[in-house]
């Protein structure tokens, strides 16, 4: 009598997916976005790699000046009699020629990959930091009253404030007031642009702070702290990472246009940026000079801007796997 | 609405108070000030330097400070620390050199934007559609002033044409015709620069609006209805499409002081963005104050306009 209930296929649900493996397999879909993602994976190891190369090993010393050897084109083999053998460039050749005191440019520009991001991720840090505190502040402590004012009126009054002013212009008067140092032109940056992910915190902490999780964490009496850092922001994180990924490419096109001011990282530091602004001098004789660090800033730039549209696709609610 | 209004305007004034008062102490407590400019000029005695403090009011405590910078500014008698020069009358002749700049960049952003966003957004995934996105990204991500010396090296290489400046020295006496071609070809360039930035971001603004609207029941509706395709888009679709952005508009206003800093420096353009940015190599407080503060009312006047259009434009808004 009792017939085994046949299992009809496709009943069974598929094994549930964690979100960014859900998240993951959308942003695989987008051939570019995916591409510019190993591409930045790539230069984030390149980086280490030039940090370590350009420290530890002399060859690779960004800061050799060999005056006999400047201005040598792209592919030169090293062939010079004057400058003594310790002073060859990497494997006996200049790949992206040499500037005008004779330095390395492929050993320039790797050392600059390392400081160039470093910029744009600390920046983005500061950013980040600045922008969740804010906007979960404004999020989570919105309707408390402090005097005739609530709280969230006060931060995103501020908010406005910060976006009030032009955002280039004031970092140029820091920087400019300020002694030049590469940590002040990170923070600067930082300083200036946390407003829309204030914003972006603070729009997901008003839906986040009514649902069942967060009740649930406070019945237990767990620390308000760590209900928005542990419990909140996981759950925000979506929108932050998107604004983090273009935030890294701004970050690296704003300290180049300091750079082409002259308020940018200062020398002996090399940054794409600077070597960009100290190449545009010599356009007609050593047009390599510019077009190398410039192509770099352009593809470099890209690919964070692709990949953060395509995080942002892939992390938009709408878009679902279908299968 | 009167109400809406009034209750907005008096907002801001208490932002924009905020606002000056923030500027003021950024810009009076970091380190460098006027008479440290130069400090390598053995005429400068310290019994000079105490002097100049005097007279600029350096020595007062800050909020006496923004109380004199705030009187000098609304009698009109705010003097620029460089040369002793009114301050409004230095803006103002810096601000019609602008203008021109910032009026033809623009209308280039909104006339190419337009058009490009619609259509990708109809005619989605087609090759249309990939490579203007693909252009626009490329446009986003190149550094501003690497552009404009590979456009410069090319137009004066290929056209021959004056491209640095705002006209051409020498050209005082010749007609008005020449003289008027020659303003323009100065102009066009820097403007088209300064536009090119704006064209990708806004024209991606409208793609995807335009794609947020396309997928709506009223549209179905109306193609259902049997109305001509162009009337569904341009219509039902555009319009609704459209709202947002007023708010854009409204602020894009600022980049009229502090958008323009590197394009003017590049192309040696006398506008306001150098007139900043030569003020604060020379810590000339009145006129980086003032021109911050004017980027403030600027922004403030800009998003209360685009409130105001948005609650005229959109019947669903009520008060």
């Amino acid at each position: 009598m009792s017939e085994p209930v046949a299992i009809i296929e496709e009943e069974v649900l598929p094994p549930s997916k964690g979100l960014f493996q859900e998240r993951w397999d959308i942003l695989k879909r987008n051939r570019m976005a995916y591409a510019s993602f190993w591409f930045l994976m790539f230069l984030l190891a390149l980086a280490f790699l030039g940090k370590l190369l350009t420290r530890y090993i002399v060859i690779f010393d960004p800061k050799i000046v060999r005056l006999s050897e400047k201005f040598l084109p792209p592919l030169t083999p090293f062939t010079s009699l004057i400058t003594p053998k310790e002073d060859a460039p990497t494997f006996g050749i200049y790949f992206f020629g040499t500037d005008e005191l004779g330095r390395d440019v492929f050993a320039r520009m790797l050392e600059g990959t390392s400081v160039s991001l470093s910029v744009g991720f600390v920046a983005v840090g500061i950013m980040l930091t600045v922008g969740i505190i804010f906007g979960g502040i404004a999020g989570y402590y919105g309707r408390v009253k402090l005097g005739f004012v609530t709280v969230d009126t006060i931060v995103m009054r501020f908010v406005d404030i910060m976006l009030c002013f032009p955002t280039f212009f004031l970092i140029l008067t820091v920087v400019a007031l300020l002694p030049p140092s590469i940590y002040n032109i990170m923070i600067v940056i930082g300083l200036t642009s946390w407003m829309g992910t204030a914003r972006f915190v603070r729009a997901e902490f008003l839906s986040l702070r009514e649902q069942d999780f967060v009740a649930a964490a406070r019945s237990q009496a767990i620390p308000e702290w760590r209900i928005i850092f542990i419990h909140m922001v996981p759950n925000a994180i979506a929108p932050v990472l998107v604004s983090a990924t273009l935030g890294v490419a701004s970050a690296i096109l704003t300290e180049s246009a300091l750079s082409f001011l002259g308020f940018g990282v200062q020398p002996p530091d090399a940054t794409w940026g600077n070597i960009l602004s100290d190449g545009k001098n010599f356009l007609f004789d050593a047009p390599w000079l510019t077009f190398i660090p410039g192509f770099t800033i352009l593809l470099v730039v890209l690919a964070f801007n692709l990949c953060g549209e395509g995080l942002r696709e892939a992390f938009n609610p709408k878009l679902k796997t279908t299968t | 609405m009167v109400n809406f209004i009034l209750r907005n305007i008096w907002q801001r004034i208490i932002l924009l108070i905020f606002i000056s008062i923030i500027s003021h102490a950024i810009v009076h407590l970091a380190p460098g000030e006027p008479a440290l400019v130069d400090p390598s000029n053995p005429r400068m005695k310290p019994e000079d330097i105490a002097r100049i403090r005097a007279a600029f009011h350096l020595d007062e405590p800050l909020h006496i400070q923004y109380a004199y910078w705030v009187r000098d500014l609304f009698t009109g008698e705010l003097k620029s620390f460089k040369d002793n020069q009114p301050v409004m009358e230095k803006i103002w002749e810096r601000f019609l050199n602008s203008l021109p700049l910032f009026l033809i960049a623009t209308m280039v952003t909104w006339c190419l934007a337009f058009p490009v966003g619609i259509r990708a957004a109809i005619h989605r995934d087609s090759t249309f559609d990939r490579s203007s996105t693909f252009i626009s990204y490329a446009l986003i991500s190149i550094p501003g002033f690497f552009l404009s010396y590979l456009v410069i090296i090319f137009m004066v290489k290929t056209f021959n044409v004056p491209v640095l400046g705002m006209r051409t020295f020498g050209l005082e006496g010749a007609s008005f015709l020449f003289q008027s071609m020659d303003r323009i070809w100065h102009l066009t360039i820097p403007a088209l620069m300064s536009a090119i930035a704006g064209t990708a971001v806004l024209s991606r603004y409208v793609r995807s609006q335009m794609l947020e609207v396309i997928h709506q029941d009223y549209m179905r509706t109306a193609r259902a209805k049997g109305l001509p395709e162009d009337q569904v888009i341009y219509r039902h679709g555009l319009r609704n499409a459209l709202l947002p952005f007023i708010t854009m508009f409204g602020l894009t206003i600022p980049g009229l002081i502090g958008g323009s800093v590197i394009f003017e420096q590049i192309f040696s353009w006398p506008g306001m963005g150098r007139l900043g940015y030569e003020a604060i190599l020379a810590r000339d407080f009145p006129i980086i104050l003032t021109l911050n503060f004017m980027t403030a009312v600027l922004v403030l006047v800009g998003t209360l306009v685009s409130d105001i259009l948005y609650a005229v434009v959109d019947p669903r808004i009520k008060f």
